[in-house]
């Protein structure tokens, strides 16, 4: 076994801009880890739309359901005190003339509502928000979360995603879009966060966002501008300017949209390709080794 | 009988604000006595969801019976049910004109909200 094989890592691949590329760089990046012999792991935090499994087809082994705690009273035993609608921050539990109304759609499954119910009138239900998946594509390990439409949070079934993540793995965790609880839920926590993001004035404003964000979550990242040669120069203008490391950049092609519009994984199907990511996996691998180095270093 | 109308600003002369939960302020006028309170709006304006479910405990704490507004969601439709405030949307113009409208009946109270969430 090489020294790489026994790799353990989390990547969380995110952007502000959605559509710039996440699901390809994460899926593609874990397909060249597993082809070197590397334990890896992907993970679909992208709830909302989840579609790394179009490229993986995985076979998924076990699913199950997962939900939040949201209250339910018991309508006997409540004197309409209103405590329990104090302590909700989101709203989703009031008290309207001595009524208890529910809104198990706001309700963040915190649980302060039963807990501060001075006559214990209020017992925990799950509410259903997802799924849970979890199979093998190949060597790779595949882990997802699928949001039930029209459920507004995703965070909590982020957050039981992650659970399910092998403690052995070089992880790839495809991050849903944008800066929001979401995003952070995916990406808290990772050794490296690779930013896609795509040469345009929209790409730069998003990445601006995401840049801050991972900042704001003290995590090491590089950015990968994806068809790089499409737009402008401002977003690697903008890296310069920030010291931000572009890892690497994907030009545009035809065969490459084609190959994506087939759900094939474009390691697979262009050696140019292969390369790109032989070279982006190598140099998060080595971002890494230095973020450790100087974790250490400053310890 | 206490009427909440939602105000772009805190006199009876202001535009009246299309958006319930999120509005700036509140005019709590009792049509029998003409007394008008101003209440300030700014704690729902700064929330994360919910802010028609919040506007409509603050309207009730202050004894509002009625609520003239632009457009009202399901769960501040909800609310606004349970706490037994009469609904008439479609509010616009300036708030004393929506008073006028009330007191001559031009006005139909509402059975469903008109809009989703966070529209």
């Amino acid at each position: 076994m090489s020294s790489e094989s026994r790799i353990v890592m989390t990547i969380a691949v995110a952007s502000g801009k959605g559509g710039t590329g996440k699901t390809t760089i994460a899926t593609n990046l874990a397909a060249v880890f597993a082809s070197r012999g590397c334990t890896t792991a992907y993970v679909d935090c992208d709830v909302e739309a989840p579609n790394g499994h179009i490229f993986l087809k995985p076979k998924i082994a076990q699913s199950w359901t997962s939900g939040v705690p949201t209250p339910k009273i018991d309508a006997e035993k409540c004197d309409g005190c209103g405590e329990c609608g104090k302590i909700c921050q989101f709203s989703a539990i009031v008290v309207i003339k001595g009524k208890v109304l529910t809104f198990p759609d706001l309700c963040h499954g915190c649980g302060g509502c039963s807990l501060v119910c001075p006559m214990h009138a209020i017992e925990e239900v799950e509410h259903e928000i997802g799924t849970v998946e979890v199979g093998l594509s190949g060597e790779i390990k595949y882990i997802a979360g699928r949001l039930r439409i029209g459920e507004a949070m995703s965070p909590p079934l982020i957050r039981a995603v992650k659970l399910e993540i092998p403690s052995d793995s070089i992880v790839l965790i495809d991050s849903p879009p944008g800066t929001s609880c979401p995003m952070i839920e995916a990406v808290r926590g990772a050794d490296y966060v690779v930013l896609v993001t795509e040469p345009t004035p929209f790409g730069l404003n998003d990445l601006k966002l995401a840049v801050e964000t991972v900042r704001e979550l003290s995590r090491p990242f590089g950015v990968v501008i994806n068809q790089c040669d499409i737009g402008d120069s401002q977003v690697e203008a903008y890296c310069r300017k920030e010291e931000i490391p572009i890892l690497e950049q994907i030009p545009h092609d035809r065969s490459v949209a084609e190959d994506y519009s087939r759900g094939h994984l474009l390691v697979e199907s262009s050696k140019d390709m292969r390369a790109y990511f032989n070279r982006l996996a190598d140099k998060v691998l080595a971002a890494n080794r230095e973020s450790s180095t100087s974790k250490s270093a400053s310890l | 009988m206490k009427v909440a109308i939602t105000a772009k600003g805190n006199d009876l002369k202001s535009e009246v604000e299309p958006r319930f939960g999120r509005c700036q302020w509140f005019l709590l006028v009792d049509i029998d006595t003409n007394e008008v309170e101003v209440i300030d709006n700014t704690e729902n304006v700064n929330r994360a969801g919910g802010a028609g479910i919040g506007a409509t405990e603050l309207i009730a704490s202050k004894g509002a019976e009625a609520l003239i507004t632009g457009h009202c969601g399901p769960n501040a439709f909800t609310t606004l049910n349970a706490a037994g405030i009469k609904v008439f949307l479609g509010g616009q113009g300036r708030v004393e004109e929506m008073l006028e409208k009330l007191k001559k009946g031009e006005l139909q109270a509402v059975e469903a909200p008109d809009v989703k969430g966070h529209w």
